[in-house]
């Protein structure tokens, strides 16, 4: 197992520079030069435009360039806004824990459904509750995520005024109350993600429950007078569950896409939302910090989810 | 074994009773059981005809500015209302579906070319360039798609624009992208179909008889490859047209003179306490065929798979 | 023996049926039979006999929504089929357990073999985990696993196919059932193997003093093991009767056909050449005349074939820069020759590397060393041009017809294929060639436009036989050609072969397991063991006076399609078959060969030789 973690660790390395290649590869084909637009930015004061210039060795070799802002990205050393003239790691550092929440939670929330649903629904293929389940999923992750936003907000915000609709990182108050204002402000945006995955999670789970189902020792698990729920729980659930943590890694870069949406239908202050400011307001340095921010997130949870692959199948270790 | 014992004729009498069962009316008469996917099929026509040859019956400009009419509901002068300039919604959807239908079709087309290209030649390769391809293919997986779907867009919109116009340029770049950064499921599943198929024992025996590389891929491995792809492809389409309305969404997509269902959302937000019929017909376009999309896909991956029992 | 007081289990009347495309489909219709205490019931047919579906059945084990059972089946005098649930599942797993074919599937990857061992004791005795696991260590003992202490807490796939339809019967005896329902437990395994698992279930028996219903396809374990035996075709039992009985006077039909067509080991003893399978009618019982097969061995001519030193090896590379760990010696050193005419048949167990021989020889894998040569001329360098040409003289049968032909081209276009891509005739010359090819095994011109899943197992061999002759080929690899086919299709697949090498002067490479076909087809006989040939000769000198000692006991293995002649096998080692995976620098060491009569050659490995690990590790 250690060896197996290590193994992972080490492929991580090459993938992370792969992305970051491919991220310079893009900025350095850009039209206009980024970097140089950087540089040349008119709302740059002259003293830090030639700092600049020194800095991203502009007119260095390009494979001296990308050595210079590899490092520079790795040290976290990476810039000043241009909008609000603020360190950029400090501006992603505060806003990061917010899209952290509302990501993981939408995410638990999402397993939470998909598991028990989908072991159910395969548990009686073609039943009614199957059918009922599998319609639902179908809809689930063809709503896409920014309609259903607007039909939650719709309805909940507009219509029932159940739900704020704007979301306030640093509400006022303590206690209860602000524990409470806390969660009412994260339920659509939580919602909206998670129930997007969990539709997709479902359709995964049952599919490998089905796979599971049918295989031999299943029937050994039955023939030995196990009880149904036994079966299912002990025998069919760990091991249809081993193909979903792949599928699910998979998923990965779609979650954080997912993030970015909800965060800028609600307007949370997250990672997400920052990305588009930043874009709309041609703010360069923090485009490209949380780019590769949100590639350094997919890597790491990447990793996670190998280690939990390895956890849940003893024959990986093997391999 | 177990489960899935069934008892099957095991003699010598032919069981050729029935006329000549070709492996392509087999998948239809398999499709045709699926009755959501065959419904879907229906509606995904009924929108497709309705965005292409909608703009015959409904002759409205879509870019007429009437002030009078803001923010109007479902009226008979116009079904599906207004916009904040007084705008025929129908109209502007009628226009605006074209392109994300097309931009969905095409991406897809990007896509699986790519996607199966790689694949092939992953899966056709005994040495190094496997593992590089895959290594590849894996890199691009774990891409952060949309921020970096986003980026590209923001650096290269201005360039394009000037080179291809406005909305050639917005639409080949969309499609590019989209289509450049969705390859991957495709690419793995052709690779996994063909390193399964070239081990199968007919093409080993089409290699004794003689055959060539190029006769085993065209003849005998991809077009028992095809089934997975053609329903990744299904899904592919759904998938790039949520991509697209994405980019629209955020406001970094199409143009607002060029009103994708997704740019129309994008426009309708901020109004949705006044006129949330502007939000809920594009959104509940792009709904109805992302659903029938998928469905249609579901239905076909039924169809093309010999496993399915029941 | 067969005791008509107070069966265990007492089927009567059993129906089964599946629901397939909606319609609900009649598969077992109205089986009866009784199994007695201490007895062994033997429940044969071949596959869509609803043999299997009746035994899963009995224990309601097949899925509650897709099928239907109707009957009665009594055991121990309650009525299973009309027991709830609950109390159905008190009794699987305790006064009835069961075992099935697929070692290598039945167990669950993730659990460790102590906790399923465990499982049902914890279930139906109310165990703790721990005494559960100590009983599972007693009963790992029990089955003869070999350091049962340490392999308790392993995971399955740390466990050979063997080791693991042992741990599969320590499951199934953790409750000390009063009946163990034994699923063709022994059809995946190899034949040492299976003597090995056949002895263990017979002594348990006799020490737990249950009974056995043992489903098989194999009428040579139905002899070896059953006190009585129930033969079953297309879902009815056709006749049942003491095992001895079936044996000698079989009164249906069916029974005769069957056994007409089970090759015996040892029969074909006095005879020099191939002997054709008897043809009996299924409906009237009679044998036609056994035509005797003429002499078609050209051995005054230069062999078709000539294989020397031929060596194929596998490397394993692990770890994360893909070193080589290991090299699988999946061939070391073959010689043989092949005459016109002539079969020279391959046996030996799985991993053992005669599949790969077959591929080798025809450059499906590319052979580390060696000459192939073919007619003369060695194949081995051959430019991929060339090699295209020559393959027109050799041709491959595979072992599983289903996956032989592609499922998207009809069967005409595949017979006509191999015309199309060597340009040996115009498609519509093609067609009409296929069409006479399909008539030569026996299959109509109409055929031709079917599709492959439209035909049984033993049509579709004929098909890929067809498209092997098209070539007009000197030699045909024969892969486990007839492993997969029922017993009495494989006479008839058989039966064309030799009745082609008889009209077409065809050399055939004759691979498989099958000692008894074997024996039938062959006109000499190579045994291989990790990858190299241990013995070759006239197949009567190797079957009649074997010398070394894995063909003896691999020929002492066979089960004997005559309950008469049951126990004169002797016990074999509790072994494994041994992995032909070395290190990375191991060198195989030079064998030294002796003649013992003329043509039959013994590898010499001295007096150590034992054909276990242990053995082989002093050697």
């Amino acid at each position: 197992m250690g060896a197996y973690i290590l193994r992972r660790l080490l492929i991580a390395i090459p993938s992370l520079l792969g992305i970051s290649l491919i991220l310079f590869t893009v900025l350095a084909l850009a039209p206009g030069d980024p970097f140089g637009e950087l540089a040349s930015n008119p709302n740059v004061p002259p003293e830090v435009r030639a700092a600049l210039r020194v800095k991203f060795g502009l007119d260095d070799p390009i494979f001296t360039r990308y050595l210079h802002w590899l490092t520079a990205m790795l040290q976290g050393d990476w810039g000043f806004s241009f909008a609000s003239r603020v360190n950029v790691a400090a501006l992603i550092l505060q806003r990061l824990p917010t899209t952290l929440f509302v990501v993981g939670s939408s995410q638990v929330l999402a397993l939470l459904i998909a598991v028990p649903v989908g072991l159910t629904a395969a548990r009686r293929p073609y039943s009614l509750a199957d059918q009922v389940a599998n319609t639902l999923a179908f809809v689930g992750f063809s709503l896409p995520t920014f309609f259903t936003g607007l039909l939650f907000i719709l309805l909940f915000s507009i219509k029932l005024g159940w739900l704020p609709f704007v979301y306030q990182a640093d509400l006022p108050g303590t206690g209860l109350p602000w524990i409470w204002a806390n969660v009412r402000q994260a339920i659509m945006p939580v919602a909206v993600l998670g129930f997007f995955q969990a539709a997709s999670y479902t359709r995964y789970v049952r599919a490998s429950a089905l796979d599971v189902a049918r295989l031999d020792y299943v029937t050994t698990a039955r023939a030995k007078g196990l009880t149904e729920g036994t079966v299912t729980r002990r025998h069919i659930a760990r091991n249809a569950l081993i193909p979903v943590v792949t599928l699910v890694a998979l998923q990965i870069p779609a979650v954080f896409g997912g993030a970015i949406v909800t965060e800028q239908i609600f307007r949370i202050p997250g990672i997400g939302s920052l990305l588009i400011d930043a874009m709309l307001a041609n703010d360069t340095p923090v485009v490209m910090a949380v780019t590769f921010v949100f590639a350094g997130l997919v890597i790491l949870f990447n990793l996670v989810a190998d280690l939990l692959y390895g956890w849940l199948d003893p024959r990986i270790a093997l391999r | 074994m177990a489960g899935s014992t069934l008892a099957s004729p095991s003699d010598e009498a032919p069981a050729l009773a029935r006329p000549p069962a070709s492996p392509g009316r087999e998948t239809w008469r398999r499709f045709r059981r699926h009755r959501l996917a065959l419904a879907s099929v229906g509606v995904l026509a009924l929108l497709v005809g309705g965005v292409v040859f909608g703009g015959f019956l409904w002759p409205v400009a879509i870019d007429d500015i009437d002030f009078a009419a803001q923010l109007q509901g479902p009226s008979w002068d116009h079904p599906f209302g207004t916009d904040d300039l007084g705008q025929d919604l129908l109209a502007r959807m009628i226009y605006g579906g074209r392109i994300s239908l097309a931009v969905g079709f095409a991406a897809m087309a990007v896509a699986s070319l790519i996607g199966v290209l790689v694949g092939a030649l992953a899966g056709m390769s005994r040495r190094l360039l496997d593992p590089v391809l895959m290594w590849l293919t894996d890199l691009f997986l774990s891409l952060p798609q949309l921020p970096l779907l986003l980026l590209v867009i923001y650096l290269f919109r201005d360039s394009l624009k000037a080179v291809f116009g406005s909305q050639g340029g917005v639409f080949l770049m969309i499609v590019a992208v989209i289509g450049g950064l969705r390859w991957m499921p495709v690419a793995r599943l052709v690779r996994a179909q063909f390193l399964s198929l070239r081990e199968k024992e007919f093409v080993e025996a089409a290699r004794s008889q003689g055959a060539t590389a190029a006769h085993l891929v065209r003849r005998h491995i991809l077009p028992n490859a095809l089934g997975p792809v053609i329903v990744a492809a299904s899904i592919e389409v759904s998938a790039a047209i949520i991509a697209e309305s994405t980019l629209s969404f955020l406001g970094l997509g199409f143009p607002p003179d060029i009103p994708t269902w997704g740019r129309l959302l994008f426009d309708a937000k901020d109004h949705l306490d006044v006129a949330p019929h502007w939000a809920l017909f594009p959104g509940g376009a792009i709904f109805l065929t992302v659903l029938s999309i998928n469905f249609i896909g579901d239905g076909l991956r039924d169809a093309l798979d010999p496993r399915r029992v029941l | 023996m067969a005791d008509p007081v107070d069966p265990i289990l007492s089927v009567s009347d059993l129906t089964v049926s599946f629901r397939s495309d909606g319609r609900w489909r009649e598969v077992v219709h109205g089986v009866s039979f009784d199994v007695g205490p201490r007895e062994t019931v033997a429940l044969v047919g071949e596959s869509g006999s609803g043999k299997s579906v009746s035994a899963l059945s009995i224990l309601r084990l097949l899925p509650r929504d897709a099928s239907r059972i109707g009957g009665r089946v009594r055991f121990a005098g309650r009525e299973l089929l009309a027991a709830p649930e609950a109390e159905m599942r008190r009794v699987r797993g305790d006064a009835i357990a069961m075992i099935f074919q697929e070692p290598m599937t039945s167990l669950n990857p993730v659990l460790t073999i102590g906790f399923q061992i465990a499982e049902a004791l914890i279930r139906h005795r109310g165990l703790s985990r721990s005494a559960a696991e100590a009983e599972a260590l007693r009963l790992l003992d029990k089955v003869r696993i070999p350091a049962a202490r340490s392999r308790l807490h392993e995971y399955p796939h740390r466990f050979s196919g063997g080791m693991r339809q042992r741990v599969m019967i320590a499951m199934a005896l953790a409750c000390r059932p009063k009946l163990l329902i034994a699923d063709e437990p022994t059809t995946a395994l190899d034949v040492t193997i299976q003597a090995q698992i056949l002895d263990l279930i017979k002594s348990l028996q006799d020490e737990e003093g249950m009974s056995v219903l043992f489903i098989t396809h194999d009428m040579g374990v139905v002899a070896e093991i059953a006190d009585r035996t129930v033969v079953m075709y297309r879902g009815r039992a056709v006749e049942a009767g003491p095992t001895a009985r079936i044996f000698e006077a079989p009164v249906e039909p069916y029974t005769r056909s069957l056994l007409a067509a089970v090759p015996r080991l040892g029969t074909m003893a006095g005879r020099a050449r191939p002997m054709r399978f008897p043809v009996v009618d299924r409906t009237t019982g009679l044998a036609a005349p056994t035509p005797e097969t003429p002499d078609t061995v050209q051995a005054a001519e230069r062999p078709v074939l000539e294989v020397r030193d031929l060596t194929t090896r596998f490397d394993i590379r692990s770890g994360l820069l893909g070193r080589v760990t290991g090299r699988v010696h999946a061939v070391e050193g073959v010689s043989f020759s092949i005459a016109a005419g002539e079969t020279l048949a391959l046996v030996g167990e799985s991993g053992c590397g005669k599949s790969t021989t077959g591929r080798a020889i025809l450059r499906l894998v590319e052979p580390l060393s060696g000459s192939v040569l073919l007619d003369g001329e060695d194949i081995i360098g051959l430019d991929p041009k060339a090699l295209r040409a020559r393959r027109q003289r050799m041709q491959m049968i595979f072992q599983d017809p289903f996956a032989s032909l592609d499922p998207r081209m009809s069967v005409g276009a595949a017979v006509a294929e191999p015309l199309l891509i060597n340009r040996l005739a115009a498609p519509r010359e093609a067609r009409r060639r296929a069409e006479d090819l399909l008539a030569r095994v026996g299959l109509g011109p109409e055929t031709a436009g079917r599709f492959p899943h439209e035909f049984s197992g033993g049509q579709r061999q004929r098909i890929c036989i067809a498209r092997a002759l098209a070539l007009n080929p000197r030699l045909i690899v024969a892969d486990e050609a007839v492993s997969a086919l029922d017993v009495s299709v494989k006479a008839q697949v058989v039966n064309l072969m030799l009745d082609l090498q008889a009209e077409l002067g065809l050399a055939y490479l004759f691979i498989s397991h099958d000692m008894a076909v074997v024996e039938r087809v062959s006109h000499r006989v190579a045994v291989m063991y990790l990858g190299e040939i241990v013995e070759i000769g006239p197949r009567a000198a190797v079957f009649g006076d074997p010398q070394h000692p894995y063909t003896r006991k691999l020929l002492a293995a066979v089960p004997v399609p005559d309950p008469a002649r049951r126990g004169e096998r002797h016990a074999l080692p509790d072994d494994e078959i041994r992995s032909p995976i070395r290190a990375p620098d191991y060198v195989p060491p030079e064998r030294l060969y002796r003649e013992v009569s003329p043509g039959h050659v013994v590898q010499d490995r001295g007096a150590g030789w034992t054909g276990s690990a242990a053995g082989e590790a002093a050697a």
